[in-house]
């Protein structure tokens, strides 16, 4: 499957551990919830990066103490009309300020690829490979936002005043 | 209305952009209809029996001739020469193509109209008072607050997949006519103690298969803090409302199974945290998009000129019309003229491509250009001088729009039922026809007074049976059409569901069964102008009951 990160198709660098395999020290590796919080301490002396794979129904405050050790979260979306992580990708991004990378995982589509930007992912593993590629056209397609959201953009109502010269409301249409 | 400006028209441009493009993969087969029916429904196509649905968003329900031109014309070029006025403001047309739906799009466009978040499972358009800005017991235009709600909400990144879809009302008047308390956020601005204006923020009321009165969570909500207080009530509801089943997915039913207290608290927490961040409004945020609203340049006018004294003294047929469909303006010399889309024998909230022309001209002539959709179904004329009255009844007279049955027992609100719907179980608008047949004679649904029917063809309620005067709930049984009957709903401040009656009744005895309740409503009422919703509050269903099934 694809991996977009950045705007870019990479190889993807992280291996995925489930349950109970061993993990290797030197990799990069991403490992589900319990697993790091059962051994947070293990993971805290690896010397390969390490990455959570966390579940929509749990809250991300419990990721806090582990977060600066943490090189990746990845969310994951059921189905696409799931739409839980956006809030969690917010909160990470905006409240606990994770700068690492924040990967989307699971049924996404390209439709959503704007949103899941603007909440704040910058990786996505994407399922068809016509999508991956449209990536950057399709989160371009827009100029405009109302609202703020994790990519920093300012509320639409403020910016507005601060280009009160550039309005141009004309009587023609409503 | 509010005037579009660049930021606003681009958004819609690069929206209809997006939706050609979708069109395009789905026709050629790079997208399943799986694929494409959310893309489409985030657009307002719906899907439907017969063929593809386009709802239409008209925000707060305030819309220009100009708009109305257009609705006019893509009826014309596009449908079958006539659309839908929904509960909800909006509108629908039955019969587009799917090939033809960007064209259509980019039209709209065009005219500032589109479909976003008249579907899927985002924030739907807000709606507020059918005579916002105009209504006498208003404290100020609470439109304001709906275009900054919908600016915020629109194309929202957090909140375009919610558990399920999501609804806000907001009134500003002592008279709710927005139904706030039966929405999943419900918005009364009002004045505190202090003098200052804020919102009662209720939360979790709706209707549909569980229906809930709404519960206020906050009594007085700062201006300043609307939007971080509602994107925190979302943000609760987007990680915590269930999805386990589309049936219990609606706010409603998180706020119940905690406790409005509990969501309360987990509300504050989350706002807490964010009400000081990038949502918090100052006056002049408010101040700008107020200025982006053109407001009528009034004459100065005297109440009750010389032209309409004459009118209404010598021609009966108009006073009838001016004491029905009339109300009162908040400026002197004007007057808010509602406009029946309840004919007899018409399915209620159609209007033809011809009728939104005349209606788009008379407004341009007699309402500063400007129509309004109430949720009742029916179209209103917000800034009318009172001397033109006798000549404006004249017109809309020719085009059949100025039946005096507003607020009556024909003026009923239905949903599209099966005639249209793919999820209906039953007929609504046949029913609603017959109705208006049965009560056919004007003098009798003057004597019954305010009287409101809602009919719903399945237990989604889109018809608003819950909340009607009398409510009727179609149901299938063995393959047939049934109807549960309730009494004693009303959508106002007074918000209240309805109780039963009793057992469904068959398609074939609907009408009849509430010519009984009627007749047994003249009979139960204490003084001639006690309205039949006194009268049920006050004996109850059982009276009713008894003369309905008393023979059957």
């Amino acid at each position: 499957m694809p991996l977009v990160k950045n705007g870019k198709i990479i190889d993807d660098p992280y291996l995925r551990v489930l349950d109970d395999a061993p993990v290797p020290d030197d990799t990069a590796v991403i490992v589900p919830a319990e697993r790091l919080l059962a051994d947070a301490g293990d993971f805290a002396l690896r010397a390969g990066r390490t990455g959570v794979l966390w579940p929509n129904a749990r809250n991300v405050s419990d990721l806090v103490p582990h977060l600066e050790r943490l090189s990746l979260v990845a969310l994951i979306f059921p189905t696409f009309r799931d739409g839980r992580a956006y809030s969690q990708a917010r909160i990470l991004r905006e409240r606990y300020n994770f700068r690492g990378e924040l990967r989307a995982t699971g049924d996404i589509l390209r439709d959503q690829f704007l949103f899941l930007h603007r909440a704040g992912f910058n990786a996505f593993e994407v399922a068809k490979a016509t999508d991956a590629s449209a990536f950057v056209d399709v989160i371009r397609r827009f100029s405009v936002f109302y609202q703020p959201a994790a990519d920093g953009q300012s509320i639409a109502l403020r910016r507005r005043l601060d280009h009160t010269g550039s309005r141009s409301a004309t009587n023609s249409m409503a | 209305m509010y005037l579009y400006d660049d930021f606003d028209r681009t958004l819609v441009d690069e929206r209809i952009d997006e939706f050609r493009d979708q069109v395009a993969r789905r026709l050629s087969g790079e997208l399943t209809e799986e694929q494409f029916k959310p893309l489409r429904l985030m657009n307002g196509v719906y899907l439907q029996l017969h063929a593809y649905m386009l709802r239409i968003a008209i925000p707060y329900g305030t819309l220009s001739s100009e708009q109305m031109r257009m609705l006019a014309h893509i009826a014309r070029r596009y449908d079958r020469n006539y659309g839908h006025f929904t509960t909800r403001q909006n509108l629908q047309f039955n019969w587009i193509k799917l090939e033809d739906l960007p064209d259509v799009m980019a039209d709209l466009g065009r005219a500032g109209l589109h479909g976003m978040q008249t579907s899927g499972n985002c924030v739907r358009n807000i709606t507020t008072d059918q005579w916002a800005g105009v209504a006498p017991d208003e404290i100020e235009d609470p439109r304001i607050w709906a275009e900054i709600l919908r600016q915020h909400s629109t194309l929202h990144p957090e909140f375009s997949f919610l558990p399920r879809k999501f609804k806000i009302a907001i009134t500003a008047a002592s008279h709710d006519r927005a139904a706030v308390r039966v929405h999943d956020i419900g918005l009364r601005l009002h004045r505190n103690g202090a003098g200052e204006t804020g919102f009662e923020v209720m939360v979790g009321g709706g209707l549909g298969r569980t229906p809930f009165i709404g519960k206020t969570i906050k009594a007085f909500l700062p201006k300043r803090d609307l939007l971080s207080y509602v994107e925190a009530i979302l943000r609760v509801y987007n990680q915590y409302g269930r999805r386990d089943n589309i049936y219990k997915a609606r706010i409603k039913i998180l706020v119940h199974d905690l406790g409005a207290e509990a969501f309360a608290k987990e509300v504050d927490a989350e706002w807490q945290v964010i009400k000081d961040g990038a949502l918090a409004l100052d006056p002049a945020h408010a101040a700008d998009i107020t200025a982006r609203f053109r407001y009528p340049e009034y004459e100065r006018l005297d109440d009750n000129p010389e032209e309409l004294r004459k009118a209404r003294s010598s021609n009966r047929r108009f006073a009838t019309w001016l004491d029905n469909s009339i109300a009162n303006h908040k400026v002197s010399g004007y007057a808010i003229v509602t406009l029946s889309l309840k004919p007899e024998g018409g399915p209620p909230g159609d209007a033809t491509a011809e009728q939104m022309e005349s209606i788009a001209a008379l407004a341009g002539r007699y309402s500063f250009g400007e129509i309004r959709v109430g949720h009742e179904q029916n179209l209103v004329l917000p800034h009318v001088a009172q001397r033109d009255l006798p000549t404006l009844w004249e017109k809309l007279e020719t085009i059949g729009v100025a039946t005096p049955n507003v607020g009556l027992v024909s003026d009923i609100i239905a949903c599209p039922g099966l005639d249209y719907c793919s999820l209906a179980n039953t007929r609504s608008i046949p029913i609603a026809q017959e109705l208006t047949r049965r009560f056919r004679n004007l003098d009798v649904a003057h004597d019954l007074g305010r009287l409101h029917i809602n009919i719903s063809g399945c237990i989604n309620a889109c018809g608003h049976h819950h909340v009607g005067h009398i409510g009727i709930l179609g149901v299938e049984k063995n393959g047939e059409e049934f109807f549960q009957i309730t009494l004693g709903g009303r959508a106002d401040e007074q918000a209240e569901l309805g109780a039963l009656l009793g057992p469904a009744v068959p398609y074939a005895e609907v009408a009849d069964v509430i010519e009984d309740v009627v007749a047994a409503y003249v009979e139960l009422r204490e003084r001639p102008n006690e309205l039949f919703i006194e009268t049920v509050n006050r004996v109850g269903v059982e009276p009713f009951k008894e003369r309905v099934y008393a023979t059957r």
